[in-house]
C-alpha cells in the first residue's frame, strides 16, 4: 500500500511538474537569458545589460513603462470606486432573486469577448458614433465631437473590461459579513460613515486586494483595449513589446521589456499583499 | 447602510439611482454591438438605414453575412479547435492537481501551490512571449543539432494551445479542488468497505461526484480560451484564432459584418454559460 501511494503521488506529480517547468519556470528563464544578450555580429552574441540600458536612456521607452504603470494604477482605483457601491448593493441591500439576478447581470458582459465590449465602446465613442449624434441632437454641441482615440477613452475601455473581476470577489467578501454586524455598529452609535469605514472596509479587505492585483495585471497586460481605442500618443507598453517581437524582430529588447512588466507587475503585486498582510494563497486560491 | 436601518429618503434614492446608472452603461456597449448587426449599411454607425437581416445570411457584395464569410468561418472553426484542445487538457491536468494536493501531503507542497498560482498573476503577453522563445530555442537547437525541423514548435495552433493551456490549468484545477475539498471521503471508504478497490472506488463515487465542476472547469476554460488575445497574438501563426480575425478586420474599418459576428459570440457564450448553470444546479 504504501509502495502504492508513492506511485499515485508520482503520476499526479508528472503533469503538474511538466507544465509548471516546461510551461512556465524555464520560458522565463529562458526569456530572462535571452534579455541579456547583445548581437554583436551574424550569430554572435554577448552577455550584456545592453537591452536594460536602452531601456533606461531612451526616454519613449521608460516614459511608456511608467505611463502604463500609473494609468494602470488609476484604472484600479476607478474600477474599485465604482464597483464597491455596487457590490455592496448586491451583497447587502438586494434580497432574494434581485440578488441573484443582480449579480448575474454582473457576469453577463464577460461572457463575450473583450474584443467585442472595446468595438462596443468604439461604435458609441467615435466621430460618428451615439453619443455624438446624440449630443448634436440635444443642440449641445454644433458638430460632430470624436470621443475616441485619446486617454480617457483607454481608462473608459480598463474599467468596464475588468469590473467583473473587482465586483466578484467584493461580493463574495461582503456577502459574508452577518448583518447582525453592521447593525451593532449602528446600535453602538456608528454613522454611515463610521460603520463603513470601521466595520465594512476592514472586513472587505481581502476581497478588495484580490479585485485589485486582479484588475491591475489586467490592465497592466492589457493590449487590446490600448490599441483600439488609444490615440497617436497614448502608446501602452505592451505595444512596444508587441513591436519589438513581431514588427521589428529585436527579441533580445523585447525580451528585455517583458521582464521589466513582469518586473513591475510582481512588485506590485507583492507589494500590495505585504501591505494588506494577505497571501497569494488566501486572495486567489 | 443596511435594509433594517432606516436611511434618508434622498439617500436612498440616489443609492438606487447610482445602482441603475452602473447596470445601464454595463449593458450599452453590448446592446449597441447587437443592434448595429441589423443595420442596412456599410458603417456600423448612425444614420439607421433600416433593418436588415443581411449581416447574418446576404450571399453577394457588398453584403455578405457572417453565415457566408470564408475567412469568419474558418476562424471560428480555429478558435473551437483550439477550445476544445486547451479545455481537454486544463480539465485533466485540473482533476490531477485536485487531486495531489487534496489527497497527498509531501514536502515542498505549499511552495508548489503558490507556485501552480503564478500563471494567474503574470501578464498574457509575457507568458506569449516567454513560450515563443523558449519554443523558438529548441525549435533552433534541434535543427541545428539534428536538421531536424519541428513545425510545432514554430508560432501556430500548438504553441497557441500551450501558451493558453499554460494559464488556463490553474483555472480550472481551483474549480476543481473547490468542489473535491467538499467531499466527504466517508462515501469513498465505504465503498472500499464494500469491496471497491481504491481506483474503482474514485470512478464509481469520487468522479460522479466531481461531474459538475469538470463540467463547469470545462466550459469555463472553453470560454477563456476562446476568448483569449494577449498570449494568443504572440504565439499565432497563419491559422487566426476569431479573435485575431476579428481584430486584423477592425484595425481596417468596421463593417456590420462585426456587429453580426459579435452577435453571435454573445448568443453562444450565453448558451454555454447557461448549460453550465444548469449542470451546477443538479
Amino acid at each position: 500500500m504504501k509502495s502504492g501511494a508513492r506511485l499515485g503521488l508520482m503520476l499526479l506529480l508528472a503533469p503538474l511538474l511538466l507544465w509548471l517547468i516546461l510551461l512556465i519556470l524555464i520560458p522565463h528563464v529562458d526569456m530572462f537569458l535571452v534579455s541579456l544578450r547583445e548581437r554583436v555580429g551574424v550569430g554572435e552574441y554577448r552577455i550584456s545589460l545592453a537591452n536594460y540600458l536602452t531601456f533606461f536612456q531612451e526616454p519613449l521607452y521608460l516614459w511608456t513603462f511608467l505611463r502604463t504603470a500609473v494609468m494602470s494604477i488609476l484604472a484600479t482605483l476607478i474600477t474599485l470606486l465604482i464597483a464597491f457601491p455596487v457590490s455592496y448593493f448586491i451583497a447587502k441591500i438586494a434580497r432574494g432573486r434581485s440578488r441573484s439576478a443582480l449579480f448575474l447581470l454582473c457576469l453577463v458582459p464577460f461572457w463575450v469577448s473583450e474584443l467585442v465590449r472595446t468595438f462596443g465602446w468604439m461604435i458609441l465613442l467615435r466621430e460618428t458614433g451615439i453619443i455624438s449624434n446624440l449630443l448634436q441632437w440635444a443642440g449641445l454641441v454644433s458638430g460632430p465631437v470624436e470621443m475616441l482615440y485619446n486617454d480617457a477613452a483607454i481608462m473608459v475601455g480598463l474599467v468596464y473590461t475588468s469590473m467583473l473581476f473587482m465586483v466578484v470577489p467584493l461580493v463574495t467578501t461582503l456577502e459574508s459579513l452577518p448583518d447582525e454586524v453592521i447593525e451593532a455598529g449602528y446600535d453602538l452609535g456608528g454613522t454611515n460613515t463610521s460603520v463603513m469605514r470601521e466595520i465594512v472596509i476592514p472586513h472587505a479587505a481581502p476581497g478588495i486586494v484580490s479585485g485589485s492585483i486582479v484588475v491591475f495585471m489586467l490592465s497592466l497586460g492589457n493590449y487590446l483595449t490600448p490599441t483600439m481605442l488609444g490615440g497617436k500618443d497614448s502608446l501602452w507598453f505592451t505595444e512596444l513589446i508587441y513591436s519589438q517581437f513581431i514588427v521589428r524582430f529585436n527579441w533580445e529588447l523585447g525580451a528585455a521589456f517583458g521582464f521589466m512588466l513582469l518586473l513591475l507587475s510582481s512588485l506590485i503585486v507583492w507589494g500590495m499583499l505585504r501591505l494588506t498582510g494577505q497571501t497569494l494563497e488566501r486572495t486567489m486560491g | 447602510m443596511i435594509p433594517s436601518i432606516p436611511q434618508p429618503r434622498a439617500l436612498r434614492a440616489a443609492y438606487v439611482a447610482y445602482v441603475a446608472v452602473f447596470f445601464i452603461l454595463l449593458a450599452l456597449p453590448l446592446v449597441v454591438v447587437a443592434a448595429f448587426a441589423f443595420n442596412d449599411s456599410q458603417f456600423p454607425s448612425l444614420p439607421w438605414e433600416g433593418f436588415t437581416w443581411g449581416w447574418f445570411f446576404g450571399s453577394e457584395r457588398p453584403m455578405i453575412g457572417a453565415f457566408h464569410e470564408r475567412g469568419i468561418l474558418r476562424a471560428i472553426g480555429t478558435s473551437a479547435f483550439v477550445a476544445v484542445g486547451v479545455s481537454v487538457l486544463a480539465v485533466a491536468v485540473g482533476l490531477s492537481n485536485a487531486f495531489l494536493f487534496n489527497r497527498y501531503r509531501f514536502r515542498g507542497q505549499g511552495i508548489l501551490y503558490i507556485f501552480m498560482l503564478l500563471p494567474l498573476v503574470v501578464p498574457g503577453i509575457v507568458l506569449g512571449i516567454s513560450i515563443l522563445v523558449f519554443s523558438s530555442r529548441v525549435a533552433n537547437g534541434l535543427w541545428d543539432m539534428a536538421q531536424w525541423d519541428v513545425e510545432a514548435l514554430r508560432p501556430g495552433l500548438t504553441l497557441v494551445i500551450l501558451g493558453q493551456f499554460s494559464f488556463i490549468a490553474t483555472i480550472a484545477t481551483l474549480v476543481i479542488a473547490a468542489r473535491l475539498q467538499k467531499f466527504d471521503r466517508s462515501l469513498e471508504e465505504a465503498a472500499m468497505n464494500l469491496g471497491a478497490g481504491r481506483l474503482v472506488a474514485v470512478r464509481t463515487v469520487t468522479l460522479p461526484y466531481l461531474t459538475p465542476a469538470l463540467i463547469g472547469a470545462f466550459v469555463v476554460a472553453f470560454l477563456m480560451s476562446f476568448e483569449n488575445f494577449n498570449t494568443t497574438l504572440m504565439l499565432v501563426g497563419s491559422d487566426a484564432p476569431l479573435t485575431i480575425a476579428m481584430f486584423d478586420r477592425l484595425k481596417e474599418g468596421s463593417t456590420p459584418l462585426l456587429n453580426a459576428v459579435s452577435l453571435l459570440l454573445m448568443l453562444g457564450s450565453s448558451l454555454l454559460a447557461l448549460v453550465m448553470i444548469a449542470f451546477q444546479r443538479k
